[in-house]
């Protein structure tokens, strides 16, 4: 499966051009930019790892690219989004969030039924990668990607 | 009107009937107070009726008056709780006039939307002095804004909780509206949410009727939502219709959706005011989203010259606490002028507004830090349209393809696809500096290169466009207006 969180996942992957094209617009909307990763992607998993902090006076798209492919360099396995966060007063939240990278292979979820009385069902989503200790999901380690 | 042939001024207490006018009701050196509630009406005066005082009539019969004069006024700061008309003003080439009447905010119950309304939609759209009568604007101070709630999460709060940002959210309504079983409506859930929608919709005359009732409607639906999460890892809801008979229904639905995990909640208009008000809070004390149906607005909001502008209608149910409120498509097949649609947008949306006389909003309004509502785009439109609907309504929006999702040829799934590339095709092509309403076409096209689903929708509905004069037009008017 394909997780399909952030702006533009349902198009094909973006190439660095096309990042780099996105963050001009962050930039010229003055919001700061953050690289996030995870391998946990569970839809309520908040708290994405965060690639350093907010790139808040970076204003070079090449510059930031470069945060990109090193997040990418170190967390070849992860799922990475880079984000737009719009601080003006009111708004004070984030713009823009889209994935730049993700692992070969997307387990994705098993989706777990409670049952219970008068045809009540509690569902849970259980991230199949998340059985494994953060660290050895998706494949890490053999840098096969399986 | 009676009383308005008196040659002599009388006295302000002679016992019988005086002009509204003289009885304090124009006040034309008025300067209003910061704090005032401040309306703006279109009236058409009976012939023989002095346009000013028949603008002193609305406010008297909107405040303290009655048709005579009463000494017990005297017992009162009468002249403070007086509404007092400041300002008419003709409308050109036309028998309607803009009556400009400011209110003192002690007038009004704070927080109580059935109270403002009372008063200002009260007694007086009746009144056998005017021809007809439409309420166009109010000014809400913020002195009163801020006894409101507001809504129940607002746009921001949404879109954390949701995690979607930068682009329009998209939805649809579950066809046929009426009629389909439980577990079939649940199915077309499945279908449009897996495929790439964020939600789907009750219509508004879904209740509980004879072939299917809430509580089995709201567990398909569920399963629907949770099928669909698991298959493309995003939140996913659907907006459960709580509208019912009774308050005591609502919040046993309400209550139930809670319980199911949905993240979201509707009712319709024609619960009234204070249903929607006591539904604002029920939704912000339990976490659910408050999506708001205008049914029946019409009936008062369409015709220019008598009933309430949806712009009130609008700010109304922003301070009422609902998180959503359709609003217009402007390009679909229900009425919407591009400009006044716009202002209805930014009144939802915005911050602080300015008189924009080409948007029909009268008045400046600030909402004084109380977060927006997010508004809903319903009725008429499909993938081929994308351009022009993130040019006319901007990406703060949820928009609804029912028929150009479930419509698809090639199944529910298919057609949510086509409409979620389409937007994430043209929010790419808009962030890119690109000209996305011209080449919007274009941009699409190139989308349904490697989006078969795309392509299919787009021959389908290529030459579907609704095209009719709007009648519910601001008066003033550019010379020529964008596409």
């Amino acid at each position: 499966m394909r997780i399909t969180q952030g702006t533009f996942s349902y198009l094909p992957d973006l190439t660095d051009d096309q990042i780099k094209a996105q963050i001009q617009y962050c930039i010229n909307n003055n919001w700061a930019i953050s690289v996030e990763h995870t391998d946990d992607p569970h839809p309520r998993n908040a708290f994405w790892e965060m690639y350093g902090l907010p790139m808040f006076d970076l204003k070079d798209p090449a510059a930031i690219m470069l945060e990109v492919n090193n997040c990418r360099k170190t967390f070849p396995h992860h799922y990475i989004k880079v984000s737009g966060y719009n601080s003006r007063y009111t708004k004070q939240t984030t713009a823009l969030s889209f994935i730049v990278n993700r692992p070969a292979e997307e387990p994705g979820f098993r989706l777990e039924r409670q049952e219970s009385n008068d045809r009540l069902i509690r569902y849970t989503l259980y991230s199949y990668a998340t059985g494994k200790p953060s660290g050895e999901r998706y494949g890490e380690g053999n840098g096969t990607g399986k | 009107m009676a009383g308005s042939s008196t040659d002599k001024k009388k006295s302000r207490w002679a016992a019988g009937v005086t002009p509204y006018a003289e009885m304090g009701y124009y006040r034309p050196d008025y300067v209003p107070r910061d704090s005032d509630i401040l309306c703006a009406f279109r009236i058409v005066p009976q012939e023989g009726v002095e346009p000013i005082e028949a603008a002193a009539a609305v406010a008297g019969e909107s405040s303290t008056a009655t048709w005579t004069v009463v000494w017990t006024d005297r017992l009162t700061a009468h002249e403070m709780y007086q509404a007092k008309c400041y300002k008419v003003v003709p409308v050109p080439g036309t028998n309607q006039y803009i009556a400009y009447i400011a209110y003192m905010i002690d007038l009004f119950e704070e927080g109580s939307i059935a109270n403002l309304t009372s008063s200002i939609i009260g007694n007086v759209f009746g009144f056998k002095a005017l021809k007809s009568l439409r309420l166009e604007d109010m000014r809400i101070p913020p002195h009163y804004v801020k006894t409101f709630q507001g809504p129940a999460h607002g746009v921001v709060m949404e879109r954390e909780y949701l995690n979607k940002y930068g682009r329009p959210i998209l939805g649809a309504t579950v066809k046929p509206k009426l009629g389909l079983s439980a577990r079939n409506y649940g199915r077309v859930v499945y279908e449009a949410l897996k495929g790439g929608l964020d939600f789907t919709k009750d219509d508004e005359n879904i209740n509980s009727q004879p072939f299917m009732r809430w509580r089995d409607r709201f567990l398909f639906c569920i399963e629907g939502v949770a099928r669909a999460q698991a298959a493309t890892g995003e939140i996913k809801g659907h907006y459960m219709n709580v509208t019912a008979a009774t308050m005591e229904d609502m919040y046993e639905r309400a209550e139930f959706a809670k319980e199911i995990g949905s993240v979201i909640c509707m009712i319709d208009l024609t619960v009234g005011y204070t249903a929607i008000q006591s539904m604002a809070n029920w939704a912000r004390a339990n976490g659910l989203i408050l999506h708001l149906h205008r049914a029946g607005h019409g009936t008062y909001t369409r015709q220019k010259t008598h009933g309430v502008s949806f712009r009130v209608i609008a700010k109304w149910m922003r301070l009422a606490g609902v998180d959503h409120i359709h609003a217009g498509t402007v390009v679909g097949k229900l009425e919407g002028d591009p400009n006044a649609t716009k202002g209805f947008y930014n009144t939802l949306l915005q911050d602080k507004l300015d008189p924009d006389p080409l948007q029909g909003l009268y008045f400046e309004q600030d909402w004084a830090s109380m977060p927006g509502t997010m508004p809903v785009a319903s009725g008429g439109i499909h993938a081929g349209q994308m351009h022009q609907l993130l040019h006319h309504l901007g990406e703060d929006v949820v928009l609804q393809f029912g028929g150009g999702t479930i419509g698809h040829p090639d199944g529910i799934a298919e057609g949510a696809a086509a409409n979620r590339i389409a937007v994430e095709a043209m929010i790419q092509a808009r962030n890119e500096g690109r000209d996305y309403l011209n080449e919007g076409p274009d941009i699409l096209a190139k989308a349904a290169r490697f989006s078969p689903s795309l392509r299919k929708a787009l021959e389908v509905w290529k030459d579907i466009t609704f095209n009719f004069e709007s009648t519910d037009v601001p008066d003033a008017v550019p010379t020529l207006s964008p596409v």
